[in-house]
Parts: structure tokens; C-alpha cells; sequence
């Protein structure tokens, strides 16, 4: 590889397992300096694992890697000194306030004591804490629970950012705002590692995309490279009478019929324009629709797309500490 | 900064942190240090007349048990405190921010010194808390300045094997009921020793025992420098053999135990 950034995390045939539970079966990662990188991957693929073995929680059984340029396991002080960890589960202590958490991390990361308490402050205007920072984590919305651990997370001005499933379980505006934070963050010029289990967050924040499924990195590209290995979206269309099936599917040229749901599947993305054409279309036609939905592609499609088979995230515990 | 500074500055800033969770945990605190100020009242008031005159002494009496009593309870200061660090490590070892102090460069052990350290600060305000109301009610050491400091030496060293051991315990526990239960048999030995009764009062097999269990040594150093009469140097040797073997096998336990759940 010719490219000129040097790399921020970099993996070479990762394994771990427990037991005869084989969790990841040699996963390969290279990421560039300042960019954002998000592993994708149902319930139970192993992204947490691969971020505890890269964050220096846990040892891989095989397989070695770097961060920054140091070795995991030879230079693991100075890999530590360059991290921020935001976990899947909260890493706060529920015993002490926001503002004490933020202060405890400051004074672990060895900083003066002014420089603690600006950072701190700075930190609790920045995640919009400055309300709840006298009161104990244990009285905070999931949201503000969230921003408090990643406002942990870089107290020490780390270079390297792992966010497990930052916005997993959270509200469409919490999860907007961590979003928003999380570009921020990008711009200041850190590299981010992130998992999630939704195509459309890796979409909005992620330069490149890995794929992980049954403990190996099935795909790994942009979000448009990904996006072209799915068949798209579609609008589906049920109609009120079974003998309006086949010309309708001949008007719209679907790409399927299912005769039982009365429904036949249109190319098409969302918008309103597309929208209204197939309406128009069947108006025309004297066709009569029961129902109309829009489908967009997700991380099923994707899934289904890679692996020929749907994921399935019931069958998958998720695991507890 | 060396690695060792690092240990000692990230020791004080978890001994801060454990010292806030004691105001949170104010009810558990105050257990701890009412405990024994409870078995000295208990034992002083209710069996102290009878006990008193069984010693044999010229006066006999509530007064001469009071006398005798002291350091036993003192030891039940130390040990009643063990149940509670226990269940408090058991209790911060499932705390998500102890992954997140895995994954910074701090000194690993400084999770456990902060605890051991708080820990024996609260042995001390329950001991400093007996003597007060032991003195209340009527004791009069015998101690001299000289005495005083050798009584704060022993109460440090005990309370850092004792809390090191149960540090261990609470470590190792699978839940934190477990880790609450473990050390009750640590309450007991004050009692299987010289702390209540003089151990010739007792059956053979159980004075074997006693002569031959940490607390007894640790006891009678503890009576002879309140007493100002002195300790016997075999009891200084055998009460600091007992305190560091315990303490060196607690910290290596918890070390190994920490390690091993991070992994
Ligand atoms: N400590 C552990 N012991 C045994 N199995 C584990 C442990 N941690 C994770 N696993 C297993 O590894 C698999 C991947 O888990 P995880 O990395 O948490 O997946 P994800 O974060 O993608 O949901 C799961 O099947 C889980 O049960
Ligand atoms: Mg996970």
C-alpha cells in the first residue's frame, strides 16, 4: 500500500474464542489517521470482543496489532495512553457526580489541577451536563448517561476513539445529538473506531465500512461500495384485487409478485417523486392500491446481500458482563 | 513520572474516590465503626460484672473487665471492618468504570490500594472511636507517648493484613453476598483468642487454638502497650509474622484475582 497516512489501528489475524466458541476467526483492520471506522454487524458478531482485544481489555488468542504504531501486547502503556474507551455499558461511577467522574478520569490521565477542572467544565458545556453535573449518573436519561462516559473518554485528549454501539437503545434525538458529537469529534482530527448494528449510523458517520459476521470481516469498503452490493430499495404495492396483479406488475415492471399478499415489489427509493409516479401510473391504469410502503435498505439487505441468508438477532443473547 | 510515583499518585486518587463512596455508603461506614463501640457496651454492661470477677484480679468487677476487654474489642474494630470492605470490592468489581480503568495507563494495583487504603482509614476512626468512648465510660490506659506509637504501628499493620486479605476475599467472591459472608469467620476469632476471656479459662483443644491463630499475638501486644507494662518481643515477632505473611498472601490473591477477571 502506497497510502500516505500512517495508520491509527492496525490488526493482523485476530482470534478469540472461549471455549469451543469460536468469536472471531482472524479479522484483519487497517485505519487510517483521522478517519472514522465503523464495524457493522448483527448482535453476537463479536464487535465488542474485537474492541476489548483492541482497546487492551482482553488478550486475543492469536494475531497481533498496533495502535499508533505500538504493539498491544509489547507497548501496551503507551496504546493505553493514546485510547479513549466509550463501552456498550456504561464505565461510570454511579457513586460519584458527573462533574467528580470527569475529574477522577483528569487526575488518573496525571493533568494539573487547573487544566482538570477546565477540561472538565469545558467538557460538561460541550455534552450540555452542566444541569445534571452535581448529580449522581444514577438519575441521568440514557442519552446523558452516554455523553458522560464519552466526555470520560476524552478527558485524556485521546488520539484514538473506540464507541461501542454509542447510540444503541437510545431515542432518535439522542441519537442525532450523539451523531452530531461524534462529528465533531472528527473534525478536531482523531481517529474513530466504531461498531453498530445499524447500516444507516455507519452511513452518516463512517468513511469505511467492515462487515462482521460469524467472526470474520465478510466485506470492507465505503458506504457506496457497500451500499452496490444490495439490491436497493423498494416500494412495495398491495393491491384489492388479485386480477389487477399482472397488469400491474407489467405497468410498474416489478421486480416481484406475490400473489398470496396481493403485493408486488417496484424499484424505487423513497422520495416523494417516485412516490407519486407509481400512484400516477396506476391511476392511470384504473388499478385499485390497498397499501403502499417504502423499503429502504438496512443491515437485513446487506446481510442477506453477503451471506445469502437473513441475520437473525433473536437467536443472539446478548452477552452481559 | 516513574512507574513507582504513578502507583502512589494513582493510589491517592483511588483512596479519594473510595472516600467519597463512604459518604455515599454512610450507612455501611457507620456500621462499621458502631459495631464495636456496641460489643464494648454489650460486654462492659451485661457480662462485665460476672466476667470481671472471674479474672481473678484484686478488684475484680465491671471496672477490671472494662480494663481487660479493650483490646478484644479493638480487634473486633478491625475484623467487623472486614465484611464491609469485602462486599464493597465485591460491589465495585462489577462496576462498568473498572473496564475503563483497565484500559488506561494507570497503575493497575492503585484500583486495590485505594480500597486497602480507605479501608484501614475507617479501622482507624473505629478504633480512635472505642478508645474515646471506652475512656468515657471509665478506662484509663497506662500507655506513654512512646506506647502510642507503637500502638498506631500495630493498628496499621493489622489493619493492612487484615484488609488485604479481605480485599482478596471480596475480589474472589462470585457475587457480592458471597463476598459479605466470607469473612465472618474473621469475626469470630477475637473471640477464640485472649480478647474476651483469658485463654486458660478455655478447653485444651481450644486453648491450642487460640495460642496458635493471629489474633491472639496481635491482642496481647495491643494489651501491653495500652497497659504501658510493654510487649513481650516473641509476641512483637509472632503479631508482625502473622500481619505480613497475612498481608503478603492478600495482596498476591487479589493482584492474581484482578488480573485474571480483566481477561
Ligand atoms: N466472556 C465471555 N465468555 C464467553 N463467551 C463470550 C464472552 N464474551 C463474549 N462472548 C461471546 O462472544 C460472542 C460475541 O460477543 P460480542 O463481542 O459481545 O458481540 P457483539 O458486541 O457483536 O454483540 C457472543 O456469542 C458471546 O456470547
Ligand atoms: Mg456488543
Amino acid at each position: 500500500m502506497s497510502t500516505a497516512k500512517p495508520l491509527a489501528i492496525e490488526a493482523r489475524g485476530l482470534r478469540k474464542s472461549y471455549d469451543d466458541n469460536t468469536v472471531l476467526d482472524g479479522i484483519d483492520l487497517s485505519v487510517p489517521e483521522g478517519a472514522v471506522f465503523a464495524l457493522l454487524g448483527p448482535n453476537g458478531a463479536g464487535k465488542t470482543t474485537t474492541v476489548a482485544i483492541l482497546s487492551t481489555l482482553i488478550g486475543a488468542n492469536a494475531g497481533e496489532a498496533r495502535i499508533g504504531g505500538h504493539h498491544l501486547d509489547h507497548e501496551t502503556d503507551e496504546v493505553r495512553s493514546l485510547i479513549g474507551v466509550t463501552g456498550q455499558f456504561a464505565a461510570i461511577d454511579k457513586l460519584l457526580t458527573g462533574r467528580e467522574n470527569l475529574h477522577l478520569m483528569g487526575r488518573l490521565h496525571h493533568l494539573p489541577k487547573t487544566e482538570i477542572h477546565e477540561r472538565a467544565q469545558r467538557l460538561l458545556e460541550q455534552f450540555d451536563l452542566v444541569e445534571a453535573a452535581k448529580r449522581s449518573p444514577e438519575t441521568y436519561s440514557g442519552g446523558m448517561r452516554r455523553r458522560l462516559d464519552l466526555a470520560m473518554s476524552l478527558m485524556g485528549d485521546p488520539r484514538v476513539i473506540f464507541l461501542d454501539e454509542p447510540t444503541t437503545g437510545l431515542d432518535p434525538r439522542s441519537r442525532r445529538t450523539m451523531w452530531t458529537i461524534i462529528r465533531e469529534l472528527v473534525a478536531g482530527g482523531v481517529t474513530i473506531f466504531l461498531t453498530t448494528q445499524y447500516l444507516e449510523e455507519a452511513d452518516q458517520l463512517a468513511d469505511r465500512i467492515a462487515v462482521l459476521d460469524g467472526g470474520r470481516i465478510i466485506a470492507e469498503g465505503t458506504a457506496e461500495e457497500l451500499k452496490r452490493l444490495i439490491p436497493g430499495g423498494h416500494i412495495s404495492v398491495r393491491l384489492k384485487r388479485v386480477d389487477q396483479l399482472e397488469p400491474a406488475a407489467r405497468e410498474l415492471e416489478a421486480t416481484s409478485t406475490d400473489p398470496d399478499q396481493l403485493t408486488i415489489q417496484v424499484p424505487g427509493d423513497g422520495t416523494v417523486d417516485s412516490l407519486r409516479s407509481v400512484i400516477e401510473r396506476l391511476d392511470r391504469a384504473g388499478i385499485e392500491v390497498d397499501d403502499l410502503s417504502v423499503h429502504t435498505p438496512d443491515l437485513d439487505d446487506v446481510f442477506l446481500a453477503l451471506t445469502g441468508r437473513p441475520e437473525n438477532p433473536t437467536s443472539q443473547k446478548e452477552s452481559l458482563r | 513520572m516513574s512507574t513507582m510515583s504513578y502507583a502512589l499518585t494513582d493510589s491517592m486518587t483511588m483512596l479519594r474516590r473510595q472516600i467519597r463512596h463512604m459518604g455515599r455508603y454512610a450507612s455501611l461506614t457507620l456500621m462499621v465503626i458502631g459495631i464495636p463501640v456496641v460489643f464494648l457496651l454489650l460486654f462492659v454492661y451485661v457480662f462485665g460484672g460476672t466476667l470481671g470477677d472471674g479474672l481473678g484480679g484484686i478488684t475484680g468487677g465491671r471496672a477490671a473487665y472494662l480494663a481487660y476487654v479493650v483490646p478484644g474489642v479493638l480487634m473486633m474494630a478491625v475484623a467487623g471492618s472486614a465484611q464491609g470492605t469485602s462486599l464493597k470490592v465485591a460491589m465495585d468489581m462489577d462496576e462498568g468504570i473498572i473496564d475503563r480503568f483497565r484500559t488506561m495507563a494507570i497503575s493497575r494495583v492503585s484500583v486495590l490500594t485505594g480500597h486497602v487504603l480507605a479501608s484501614m482509614i475507617q479501622i482507624l476512626l473505629a478504633i480512635t472511636v472505642v478508645l474515646g468512648i471506652a475512656a468515657a465510660i471509665g478506662y484509663r490506659t497506662g500507655a506513654g507517648v512512646a506506647d502510642w506509637f507503637g500502638l498506631l504501628g500495630v493498628f496499621l499493620l493489622i489493619s493492612f493484613a487484615i484488609t488485604w486479605l479481605t480485599v482478596a476475599a471480596g475480589i474472589t467472591a462470585k457475587s457480592p453476598e458471597t463476598a459479605s459472608n466470607t469473612p465472618m469467620p474473621l469475626m469470630l476469632l477475637p473471640f477464640m483468642g485472649s480478647g474476651f476471656v483469658p485463654t486458660e479459662s478455655m478447653p485444651t483443644a481450644m486453648q491450642w487454638f487460640a495460642e496458635y491463630q493471629p489474633f491472639t499475638p496481635w491482642i496481647e501486644v495491643t494489651r501491653g502497650l495500652l497497659d504501658g507494662t510493654g510487649a513481650a518481643g516473641s509476641d512483637i515477632a509472632l503479631a508482625v509474622s502473622w500481619a505480613g505473611a497475612i498481608a503478603l498472601f492478600g495482596y498476591l490473591v487479589a493482584r492474581a484475582e484482578f488480573d485474571r477477571r480483566g481477561a
